[in-house]
């Protein structure tokens, strides 16, 4: 039973569980609109392009979330001037601008190593994160989920049908600049949890996961928000015992999850999807 | 091609129609300016239109796809702000009229994802968000207004299914509950009868008439050509341009339809021994895009004409 609670003895273990399950709650919160629409690799470019502000923030010696943010900013603002001016696919451009700014951030951390582990971008750090980091983590997560629980109806409408959102007087052009406002902003946070490579599972998985087991929007939101929060501190707290990447076990977690969900699910999973088919395929 | 309808122009302007109004919160009307609307690319949808529509109006936006109904529409939503002109709504500006509810919106089935996981109440609840306040909760009266709404079209049954399981017209019925839960003046509807089958098709213009006369004002973009006099007061037709405005019986003419279509209608003419065995100069036209076609009796187009020839009926 005391083994079971060691992790609880560390400092560094609580303040990783609970800053886990912080971020990944509210990076699942998001997931769920961004499955919705389509945009989940969006969510990837973001958090591959931010990998350069945070290794020139770690050099420069500036709070990371500013060079994230600014790192993000100049992506988003490119792959906005390529589409402009090309008739690429969106995901070609995304592709392009994304592994360019992934590859000038490697090669950045690489030609100054002592200043940022590239282990700790790539794959995460949050059992080493430091007090000041941690704290840019938490005031980020939580002020985002604090906006999301109040608009959260305003986006469901704005996501579903602009028009209609626009004749109810909403302005759905600032509301998708404050999502995306709040997308990298919480990849900059994922980034620190789980990596920039598995920042994506974060933003996908548990919202996937909910519209396999509910019809309703709401519960949408609720589910992935437990999914996302759960999976996030069990993962951080096994992550102790199998002495393994954080990151990796919470998105394991996240995965068999869903392929609980997408087998056993009531409603959309494959076993409901049988039985519906049976009796029709047994009537004459 | 359907069924041939003929034109009815007649019973579709009857000025009594408009008598038994609601107290409607303000006066609604459309007034388009002159407006030049253009895209980013340079390329100009819509140049010079000019229109206004009045209270108690039922009006059709007819012509041909990228003559610029969907464009003329998104002016009105304030979706694309015109370059030159203005769109007025009951006197106000777009932004400011979509604020107080003003505009009631019923998307084309195709403009809609299905597979959003919200029932068919969740949808409709959506029509009321305007009366709510900052956090969109329901109070007793939005629920009942949407219960109402639910009653009215017929789908209170239905009012916890998922709407991507819903048949064509019953999908259609829930979007038209939210416009009437939202209890806005002025109703947009795109292609409302697309997809759909005949008996809805009955419903949905039934219930416009119900709203026509409360006062409300309609603008319905369609393809159905054949119903238009059935159901409609005025006709906009568009083609780039504003090629004809006006009440259903002077400005659904053949000479007309030809302007907005060009070549594009399907147009056949019958007359002679294809038509008569006798000696009878007249002759029967049907125009048709691609759903329902209009059908025009004689050498010109004339209401008394044509509502004689419906009784007649071509052989």
């Amino acid at each position: 039973m005391s083994e079971l609670l060691a992790p609880f003895e560390y400092g560094y273990m609580v303040k990783a569980i609970w800053v886990s399950g912080l971020v990944g709650a509210t990076c699942a919160f998001l997931s769920a609109y961004l499955m919705l629409k389509g945009w989940s690799l969006m969510g990837d470019a973001l958090a591959h392009s931010i990998v350069p502000g945070v290794a020139a923030a770690y050099i420069l010696k500036v709070p990371f979330a500013a060079g994230a943010f600014f790192a993000g900013f100049i992506a988003a603002i490119g792959m906005w001037f390529v589409r402009q001016n090309t008739k690429l696919r969106e995901d070609a451009i995304i592709g392009i601008v994304f592994t360019s700014f992934f590859a000038a951030g490697l090669l950045m951390v690489s030609i100054n190593p002592t200043s940022v582990n590239v282990q700790s971008i790539v794959l995460g750090n949050i059992l080493g994160i430091s007090d000041e980091d941690a704290f840019q983590v938490v005031v980020i997560a939580g002020v985002s989920l604090a906006i999301l629980l109040l608009i959260w109806k305003d986006l469901m409408v704005i996501f579903f049908d602009e028009s209609h959102a626009r004749s109810v007087g909403l302005n759905p052009t600032a509301f998708k600049i404050l999502f995306f406002t709040l997308l990298s902003a919480c990849t900059v946070a994922a980034l620190q949890t789980v990596g920039a490579c598995l920042v994506i599972a974060m933003v996908v998985t548990p919202g996937a996961t909910a519209y396999l087991l509910t019809d309703r929007f709401g519960r949408l939101l609720a589910l992935s928000v437990a999914i996302g929060g759960l999976t996030s501190v069990v993962g951080a707290y096994l992550s102790f015992f199998l002495d393994g990447a954080t990151g990796g076990v919470i998105v394991c977690l996240q995965t068999l999850l869903f392929f609980a969900a997408f087998v056993f699910a009531p409603k959309h999973g494959v076993l409901a999807g049988r039985r519906k088919s049976m009796p029709e395929a047994s009537a004459p | 091609m359907k069924r041939a309808h003929a034109i009815n122009a007649g019973s579709a302007v009857a000025p009594e129609a408009q008598v038994a109004r609601l107290t409607l919160e303000k006066t609604p009307s459309i007034s388009v300016r002159d407006i030049t609307v253009a895209y980013g690319n340079g390329h100009i949808a819509v140049q010079n239109a000019t229109f206004e529509l009045g209270a108690g109006t039922i009006c059709a936006l007819v012509g041909v796809n990228g003559s610029g109904k969907s464009t003329l529409f998104k002016s009105i939503m304030g979706f694309v702000a015109p370059l030159r002109g203005e769109v007025l709504i009951s006197g106000l500006p777009v932004g400011a009229a979509l604020k107080r509810n003003m505009v009631a919106y019923v998307p084309q089935s195709e403009d809609v994802d299905w597979n959003f996981p919200v029932l068919v109440q969740d949808v409709v609840t959506m029509g009321r968000y305007g009366h709510m306040g900052f956090l969109r909760i329901a109070s007793r009266e939005d629920r009942r207004k949407v219960d109402e709404a639910l009653e009215r079209v017929g789908m209170a049954a239905y009012r916890t299914r998922q709407i991507g399981e819903l048949s064509g017209g019953q999908k259609k019925r829930v979007f038209l509950a939210r416009a009437l839960a939202q209890e806005s003046p002025i109703i947009l509807l795109d292609e409302p009868f697309t997809g759909i089958d005949v008996k809805t098709e009955g419903a949905i213009i039934d219930l416009m008439g119900e709203l026509r006369n409360a006062g409300h004002l309609m603008l319905v973009s369609t393809h159905n050509l054949g119903s238009v006099p059935d159901f409609c007061d005025a006709v906009v037709l568009i083609n780039r341009t504003i090629v004809a405005a006006g009440p259903t019986a002077t400005t659904f003419t053949q000479a007309n339809l030809e302007k907005a279509f060009g070549g594009v209608l399907r147009h056949f003419k019958l007359e002679g021994p294809d038509l008569h065995e006798d000696e009878d100069q007249r002759s029967v036209t049907v125009l048709t895009d691609d759903e329902r076609p209009v059908v025009f009796y004689g050498e010109r187009r004339d209401p008394r004409a044509a509502a004689r020839g419906k009784k007649d009926g071509p052989r």
